[in-house]
């Protein structure tokens, strides 16, 4: 056979080419993306034309016309108004953000005394950042810090009376305090109390599955603001006089409770997902039921509703406006709560305010999504479709 | 027959035996159960239909209890019905009658029971703040006034860039702690909404309810609370832009006119009487929420807006161009607003009614926060009484307070003049004019008795 002349097989392999210059670099992205198909183009001028009429008139409002810092409503208001500004001025008034900023963020909460929330936002920041980087070493540690002694130092740090801080009562707390707060306790609780609703509810003992069963469905079965309308309204006439539930006690279990119940069928979700044989599997390894749930069963299913996770997450963390029911003020409540003040009233103060505490929110949930998104790849291994 | 089917006859036979003897038990227990459970839907029922209005509320829970004591008389009047009472006062019967009548009032009596304990709590808030120590006592025992207030009114209450509750009412609160306590900071508000608000005040979470809240019959009587006096006349009012409506200058005048109006509320029944009785015609815009109102009347969509009139004010300030709506001068409602505190404590009552008498009072006499040092020393004996300067006054221990209670509350907050100026009059944004409220010498209707 090695007589033979085989020449018509190639002995090196043909070096690689460049890409054609059709299929890369802007030009071909652009061709791809935008201009593809004439309704490609069409929908491109579109857009664009939108673009173009409405971006800078919102870029204007926002920042160039935008006033940034002055006493009182008349840096807001056009001279017609009863302030400076020229007539047909229109822009956005962040000197009422900046002016209401120290309540935003904290509500009535001491002026003296902000330097301790301000110390909990600090140490939050810095158990969660590292929480968060997987490369950072000591996570068991990490975790205990966070969830275990963090909630308690704050505790203490927040509402005071012990070591010889004041104490600052929680019908103080408001703004980003309030919903930062309110939506970190209900995390913290709500995942692992989820997990157990989520375990119970396949249970085969028949007691615990029938009081988780109806543990979910009734609280699922009610809406969280007629609960907080219950808790303020209708509680304190069957309490004895004096004896007054914390009204941010009451929101922190209702809310709480809540977040748990919709975790719970979050997680069932991912249980119910994973193949019977894995159940099988752990059991032929002379696994226990706890070994088994740990090991095997519960991080293939929690990775799965990673999104459902943070799904629940996000929704709660914007449901914590609904406390202005209760006359608790949130980030949202407090800025609405800030339109009343005559000093501040103009046609642009509504609108600013809004918006800013918009942005807020976006932030924190824009944040919690991205970083979900991350922690999927990151965990991916290889069942993508 | 088979053993396993023997098995079963004996089985079914057991089953039928015990049904024919339990099921009466079971049937009459349901009953019983049903009654309980209707009872408390029909209680759950109530509290929501009427949270804006708890007495009601306890009225209902109440009647649910006697409905109870009621039945269970009358199981006990028809277990003794059958055969008739027995010359010892028990009733002699036998079998299944006796069973089910013994079980249904048994449960009659548990559901009385649970009711009286649920009336019994419910009523407990409200009485036993009034049992046991007074207001005063429980207020000077925890150092501060606890003040209901809105959860934001320009004017009335609404918080300052730092967070402090500003407005007549909050400073009303002020008033009442200075002469309490000498010192017009100690006080801490609590927002409180439109539905919590009467609540609040009867189960004691606030001691004044300070909150823009209309002076009727039915909240003076039935709700438990008591009104001290009106610290603002207010009414329903309207503005026009006076640019769609050049020449106009009286409601009269509106015939034909889109008039925007927020939905379900007493200004949209108020809005429509006044209307018809001037036999007029109007195209009525109607919005759930406030902002949508505003942002209609803003953008042209009705030629009047219409709310309370003190409300008109502030929404003008929030309009493209305030200088162009006009508030007509008629009111067609009256929406006398004050401070209110709770029914059966008359020290305290007389203390909060008797600061907004010191108030106007201070006005007529022309004592101000400037110079009521110097009018300690004035030679009139009105000022020298009211300021608590006679020799031998009892004016303020009476009370309840110190003598120079009327000098802590007009340093604290001014008179009521000063005290309308600075929250909603030309000194502040609103620019509200005195109108009705001036005092009765100017021709207001802001008239106290004298103080001595």
């Amino acid at each position: 056979m090695q007589e033979h002349d085989m020449s018509w097989v190639r002995t090196e392999m043909a070096l690689a080419q460049p890409a054609p210059a059709g299929v890369v670099g802007f030009g071909a992205w652009v061709r791809k993306n935008l201009i593809a198909s004439a309704g490609d183009t069409i929908l491109t001028i579109v857009g664009i034309a939108l673009v173009v009429m409405i971006l800078p008139q919102i870029i204007n409002w926002a920042f160039i016309d935008a006033v940034w810092t002055g006493p009182n409503r008349t840096v807001c208001a056009t001279v017609a108004q009863g302030g400076i500004q020229p007539d047909g001025w229109s822009g956005a008034c962040w000197a009422f953000v900046n002016a209401k900023f120290g309540q935003i963020m904290f509500g009535t909460y001491p002026v003296e005394e902000r330097w301790r929330p301000i110390l909990v936002g600090i140490l939050l920041v810095v158990l969660l950042l590292p929480m968060l980087i997987p490369s950072v070493p000591r996570k068991g540690l990490n975790a205990l810090l966070l969830i275990v002694v963090f909630p308690i130092v704050s505790f203490f740090l927040l509402v005071g009376g012990a070591f010889g801080l004041e104490h600052v009562e929680t019908a103080r707390w408001g703004g980003l305090l309030v919903t930062l707060s309110l939506s970190f306790v209900a995390i913290v609780v709500s995942l692992p109390l989820g997990i157990v609703l989520a375990l119970g509810r396949r249970s085969r003992m028949p007691v615990v599955k029938m009081l988780c069963v109806i543990f979910i469905e009734a609280v699922r079965g009610i809406p969280l603001i007629t609960v907080l309308f219950m808790a303020s309204v209708m509680l304190p006439l069957f309490l004895p006089p004096g004896v007054t539930f914390d009204k941010y006690l009451r929101a922190l279990i209702g809310v709480s409770l809540f977040a748990a119940a919709y975790m719970a069928e979050v997680v069932r979700g991912g249980l119910q997902a994973i193949p019977k044989g894995q159940y099988e599997g752990a059991d032929s390894l002379g696994l226990g039921y706890w070994q088994k749930m740990y090991l095997i069963v519960m991080p293939q299913a929690l990775k799965l509703v990673i999104p459902g996770i943070v799904n629940t997450f996000i929704g709660m963390f914007k449901d914590t406006s609904l406390v202005t029911i209760i006359s608790m003020f949130d980030l949202l409540g407090i800025v609405k709560q800030n339109f009343s003040d005559a000093n501040w009233a103009t046609a642009q103060t509504a609108r600013s305010g809004l918006i800013f505490a918009a942005f807020v929110f976006w932030l924190f949930c824009f944040g919690m999504s991205r970083y979900s998104m991350y922690t999927e790849r990151r965990l991916d291994t290889g069942h993508k479709r | 027959m088979t053993r396993s089917e023997s098995a079963g006859r004996i089985f079914a036979g057991i089953v039928r035996i015990c049904a024919r003897r339990t099921l009466p038990i079971l049937f009459a227990w349901l009953a019983n159960f049903l009654t309980l459970l209707a009872a408390i839907q029909a209680f759950a029922a109530a509290g929501f239909q009427t949270l804006s209005n708890s007495v009601i509320f306890l009225d209902l829970t109440g009647i649910i209890a006697f409905d109870a004591i009621r039945e269970w008389e009358a199981a006990r009047r028809l277990r003794c019905g059958f055969l008739g009472m027995g010359r010892n006062g028990s009733c002699v019967h036998t079998g299944k009658v006796r069973v089910y009548l013994k079980n249904r009032e048994k449960g009659l009596w548990v559901m009385k029971h649970i009711a009286i304990g649920i009336l019994g709590a419910a009523t407990l808030g409200l009485m036993a703040s009034a049992a046991s120590a007074t207001t005063l006592d429980t207020v000077k025992a925890k150092g501060f006034i606890q003040c209901g207030v809105s959860t934001g009114l320009a004017g009335f209450s609404a918080p300052d860039d730092k967070g402090d509750w500003q407005g007549i009412d909050a400073d009303f609160c002020r008033a009442v702690a200075a002469a309490v306590f000498g010192d017009g900071t100690k006080v801490k508000f609590t927002p409180l909404s439109a539905k919590e608000r009467f609540t609040a005040l009867q189960s004691g979470e606030v001691d004044i309810l300070s909150r823009n809240t209309t002076w009727t019959i039915n909240r003076d009587t039935a709700l438990g609370l008591n009104f001290v006096g009106t610290t603002y006349y207010d009414g329903q009012g309207f503005m026009i832009n006076a640019k769609k409506l050049p020449g106009v200058n009286s409601a009269l005048q509106l015939s034909g006119a889109a008039v925007c109006v927020q939905s379900g509320t007493t200004t949209e029944l108020n809005l429509a009487d006044y209307f018809k009785a001037n036999k007029m015609e109007y195209n009525p815009v109607v919005f759930e929420k406030l902002e949508e109102v505003n942002a209609a009347y803003d953008a042209g969509r009705c030629d009047v807006y219409t709310t309370d009139q003190s409300g008109l004010y502030g929404i003008r300030l929030t309009l493209g161009s305030p200088a162009d709506h006009v508030v007509l001068p008629e009111i067609i409602s009256k929406e006398p607003l004050g401070p209110a505190v709770r029914q059966g404590d008359d020290q305290w009552y007389h203390i909060v009614k008797w600061t907004y008498f010191a108030l106007l009072d201070a006005e007529e006499l022309g004592i101000t926060k400037a110079n009521v040092d110097e009018m300690k020393s004035s030679a009139s004996p009105e000022i020298k009484r009211v300021l608590g300067q006679e020799a031998d006054t009892k004016i303020g221990t009476d009370l309840g307070v110190s003598n120079d209670w009327v000098v802590n509350i007009v340093k604290a907050v001014g008179n009521y003049g000063e005290m309308f100026d600075r929250n909603v009059g030309s000194g502040s944004p609103l620019k509200i004019a005195r109108g009705i409220n001036a005092l009765w010498t100017k021709g207001g209707l802001q008239y106290a008795p004298p103080i001595r």
